[in-house]
């Protein structure tokens, strides 16, 4: 649902950034959303086909998404393990005191011009 | 064929909005205005709560509510009708959530000169607004009985970004399934230091516990403004 809302955030980065560039087309802009991260890869790409066309600097420009895994780290017993699978539980010692260590990106990685 | 340049920018689509609601808040500490985001799914009592509470404390502090929506201004008008305080409708224009940029056009509405409280009721939705912060000085959140005792574990952001969370409806506990103590426990292992208080807008049962929480954090925040 807050797709459409991030997507112009999107718009307005790039667009500082192709204008510090002195670039006047954008062909891809490359994306890492972490798997928990709560933002839906297909949902981000629709509004971005539907905002990109209006903006000269976008028209026809593709949205690649990387996902990046998620895992939560066990104070615990000071390992790792994968946090979808498992969520707040460890599943190593079953302890709570856990933490996200990577997973909740949503960032933008690189535009191709 | 053209040649082909990648341009790495590896920066959070949050980062901007980040730094607005910062710059955000400094301003608002040097004019000695506390700003409260208050969050909740549809229907769990924000603006009931909302009238209840000012009801409490508009003798002691200057307050003003800012309503998002997608649309309508029914929140505005009932805000204004039943406390008398100055009230604006925001309309975020389908989008699910406000961020600085707006809440600050919302401000920029209100003499501030005249408020020691500015209440923003964000728009009803319990993923969104938890993504952007609108610059506040603390987030509120509203959990209702017949919501569930297990939300803090579906939506684990909202929770993790709040100060307070109200559990409200606690009048008709006895007729849900709703086990404070679990629902307790699974809000403090994704926030442990959330403040939980139970309260009945309706009955107004507890309104007084996190007014009195409010107009201490109010007194706090304007200390800092005297010593900037």
């Amino acid at each position: 649902m807050h797709e459409l809302g991030i997507v112009f955030y999107i718009i307005r980065d790039v667009k500082q950034v192709a204008e510090e560039n002195h670039v006047d087309h954008v062909s891809t802009v490359v994306m890492d959303i972490g798997e928990v991260s709560t933002v839906v890869p297909h949902l981000l790409t629709d509004c971005w086909r539907w905002a990109a066309d209006k903006e000269p600097l976008l028209q026809g420009c593709e949205m690649q998404c990387n996902t990046i895994p998620a895992v939560t780290w066990c104070d615990e017993c000071k390992r790792e393990y994968e946090t979808v699978k498992y969520g707040k539980t460890c599943p190593h010692c079953n302890s709570d005191n856990t933490w996200l260590l990577h997973g909740n990106e949503v960032e933008i990685n690189s535009i191709v011009v | 064929m053209d040649e082909v340049k990648v341009i790495e920018i590896k920066k959070s689509v949050f980062a901007e909005n980040e730094k607005d609601a910062d710059a955000l808040r400094q301003e608002l500490k040097s004019k000695g205005v506390f700003l409260l985001n208050l969050m909740s799914s549809p229907g769990s009592g924000k603006t009931t709560t909302l009238i209840q509470l000012i009801n409490k404390i508009k003798d002691k502090v200057r307050i003003a509510v800012m309503e998002a929506d997608i649309d309508s201004d029914v929140d505005a008008v009932k805000i204004k009708k039943a406390t008398g305080v100055p009230s604006i409708q925001l309309h975020t224009g389908g989008m699910c959530h406000l961020d600085a940029e707006m809440t600050r056009q919302g401000l920029d509405n209100l003499n501030l000169n005249e408020v020691d409280l500015v209440i923003l009721e964000n728009v009803g939705n319990l993923v969104c607004p938890a993504e952007f912060d609108t610059g506040s000085c603390c987030n509120v959140m509203i959990l209702s009985v017949p919501e569930g005792d297990d939300k803090a574990l579906k939506y684990p952001l909202m929770f993790s970004v709040c100060d307070v969370v109200l559990i409200n409806k606690i009048d008709i506990l006895p007729y849900f399934d709703f086990d404070m103590e679990k629902c307790s426990k699974n809000i403090h292992e994704r926030n442990p230091q959330a403040i939980i208080i139970p309260i009945s807008a309706k009955t107004g049962e507890g309104v007084n516990v996190f007014a009195d929480w409010l107009l201490h954090e109010v007194q706090e925040w304007k200390a800092q403004t005297r010593e900037f």
